[in-house]
């Protein structure tokens, strides 16, 4: 059942990305059946007929709602066709960004769960403590701090100031380091927030007195009854922190020139690029779906009783 | 209302204070140049310096802080009612109404939240109605699956069929029994909406691809003064502080959000 959901969700995802491109294509100036024609052949090989053949194919003359049926179609076939920028066709482009965006994307997640929630479980096991308030207060302000402006403070601190690290680029393991970090201490203020709360929850309940009751150390008690417990609320934060994730490889991709499909949205929304643009919101929402699907059907296997 | 929120109250206030009484205090024009104080400091017709254009960085801080918040503001607005009605029919009507909303609101979750605001903006580039209209499409569905998840419980409660077998209409059950448990967390859907808002328009404009020069705008007089880190730091800490000021006070009125 959830499954179909998540299958519903995802045509649906396609439905508005078709909408709203379509949309964008029928506000564009100038000629659409001009424009795909110089997709197709080129824009030194286009005349007047070739436009007008490409109109007639196309039903481009016809009521708006035959054209985005039309539209509709070829989205339903996965036919996004060529960019109208590099001529090449889109699928090609987007499975070269996913890529690199996937590599982004992986480092920051796994980043941000090596900061968050070791940090979040110590302060958790001492609910008031300094550690506690020090980390609510650098958790609000990184939370406060929009990705862009954390990644301009990294620019100019790390690789400005200090000359640690290349500002932009791609490649090389060290050019990863700004824009995963970047990513990363948005995401880990959250997931370290998580985890003390739950941590907190976990050492103040029953089963946590019992475990220490019957002579498990804290760590041991952790180890074996606790980071179970901790890793449901985790799992289903990690799922929305996605969203966030995603949204951010937009922004961070941009400012730090990495090659990968937000970097491609921004650009093709820019150069009114649609095919490109259909192709870029398309993946990025279905891998969203698809994502969510995958932690929906972990979360059985860590908590099997059923309540996630 | 929370010390935090009593704090986040303060910050927003101080801020908007100066967004509206800053040109006034020290009279400006956020466009003037005088090409020979590119980047010179503070001084008494511009307490915040210059930027590389020579322009007075006190009124194009406030303005760009006019620009911002309008359109969060407006946004909001926007979002909040069509949430709140949505929200509304979805929790009453139940069956298809429902679920199809439902589906919507989840789909439109999927797709990262700029793409609606930059497809938003090539269809009206670079301006306020654009930013609106984007902010506004994906903003509303925090406000429906707030109604949503509120107005399904309430609707259900004895208290609701009571009022019903009295013969009370939907208007009285709206007011009386749905408005006082939404409206709590209004504040902290909207103070978040508002933050989540700013951070977008300043974001876009940092990308270059939101408002334009010489519009001021926070994420775009960032961009523009980074270059110039070296020679006048205090260009480019303006924005930067003021738009983390701006962000934080949302963020501390909208309260801790529990997990």
């Amino acid at each position: 059942m959830p499954l179909l959901s998540r299958a519903l969700q995802a045509v649906m995802v396609a439905l508005i990305v078709g909408v709203a491109t379509f949309l964008m294509m029928q506000s564009l100036p100038g000629d659409a059946a001009f424009r795909i024609a110089a997709g197709r052949y080129g824009y030194d090989n286009v005349n007047a007929g070739a436009a007008e053949a490409v109109r007639a194919e196309l039903g481009l003359d016809g009521p708006l709602l035959g054209q985005l049926l039309r539209w509709m179609g070829d989205l339903a076939r996965l036919d996004l066709g060529v960019s109208l920028i590099s001529g090449q066709p889109v699928w090609g482009e987007i499975a070269h960004q996913l890529g690199a965006s996937a590599e982004l994307a992986a480092a920051a997640l796994l980043l941000s769960l090596l900061i968050g929630p070791p940090l979040g479980i110590i302060a958790g096991l001492n609910p008031g403590g300094w550690f506690d308030r020090a980390l609510l207060v650098v958790s609000t302000a990184l939370k406060a701090a929009p990705q862009f402006l954390i990644g301009l403070a990294l620019i100019v601190i790390l690789a400005v100031e200090l000359r640690w690290l290349p500002a932009a680029g791609y490649g090389e393991p060290q050019h990863f380091v700004l824009p995963a970090l970047a990513l990363a201490l948005g995401l880990a203020a959250v997931s370290a927030r998580i985890a003390r709360n739950a941590a907190a929850e976990a050492a103040a309940s029953a089963w946590w007195r019992f475990s220490e009751g019957k002579g498990l150390s804290r760590n041991r008690t952790l180890m074996r009854h606790g980071l179970r417990n901790l890793a449901v609320p985790l799992l289903t934060c990690v799922g929305l922190q996605f969203v966030t994730l995603v949204e951010g490889v937009v922004v961070i991709e941009s400012i730090f020139g990495w090659p990968g499909i937000g970097h491609a949205l921004v650009h093709a929304v820019f150069s009114r690029d649609v095919p490109m643009v259909q192709g870029a919101a398309l993946t990025l929402g279905l891998s969203f779906v698809i994502v969510n699907a995958m932690i929906d059907l972990a979360l059985r296997r860590v908590d099997p009783r059923g309540a996630a | 209302m929370t010390k935090g929120r009593i704090a986040g109250a303060a910050i927003v206030a101080l801020v908007l204070l100066f967004a509206l009484l800053g040109p006034i205090l020290v009279p400006g024009d956020p466009y003037a140049q005088s090409l020979a104080k590119a980047l010179s400091g503070p001084e008494a017709a511009a307490p915040f310096g210059y930027d590389h254009l020579g322009r007075s960085l006190w009124h194009r801080l406030a303005h760009a802080l006019r620009l911002s918040p309008l359109i969060a503001v407006a946004s909001v607005l926007t979002a909040g009612i069509a949430g709140l009605a949505l929200g509304g029919i979805a929790a009453s009507r139940g069956g298809w109404i429902d679920r199809g909303l439902t589906l919507l609101a989840d789909s439109l979750l999927a797709l990262p939240g700029l793409l609606m605001v930059l497809i938003a903006l090539s269809i009206a580039p670079a301006t306020a109605v654009g930013f609106w209209a984007g902010l506004s499409l994906i903003l509303w569905v925090e406000f429906f699956r707030l109604t949503r998840a509120t107005g399904r419980a309430v609707l259900g409660s004895p208290a609701v069929t009571a009022s019903r077998l009295l013969g009370f209409g939907p208007g009285y059950i709206l007011r009386r029994h749905l408005w006082p448990e939404i409206a709590p967390v209004l504040l902290t859907a909207a103070a978040f909406g508002a933050a989540t808002a700013i951070m977008g328009i300043a974001a876009l404009g940092f990308v270059s691809v939101g408002m334009r020069a010489p519009t001021p705008e926070l994420g775009l007089m960032m961009v523009e003064l980074l270059p110039y880190w070296r020679e006048a730091p205090h260009a480019l800490l303006t924005p930067v502080t003021a738009t983390f000021a701006l962000l934080l006070g949302l963020v501390l009125l909208a309260g801790g959000r529990q997990a």
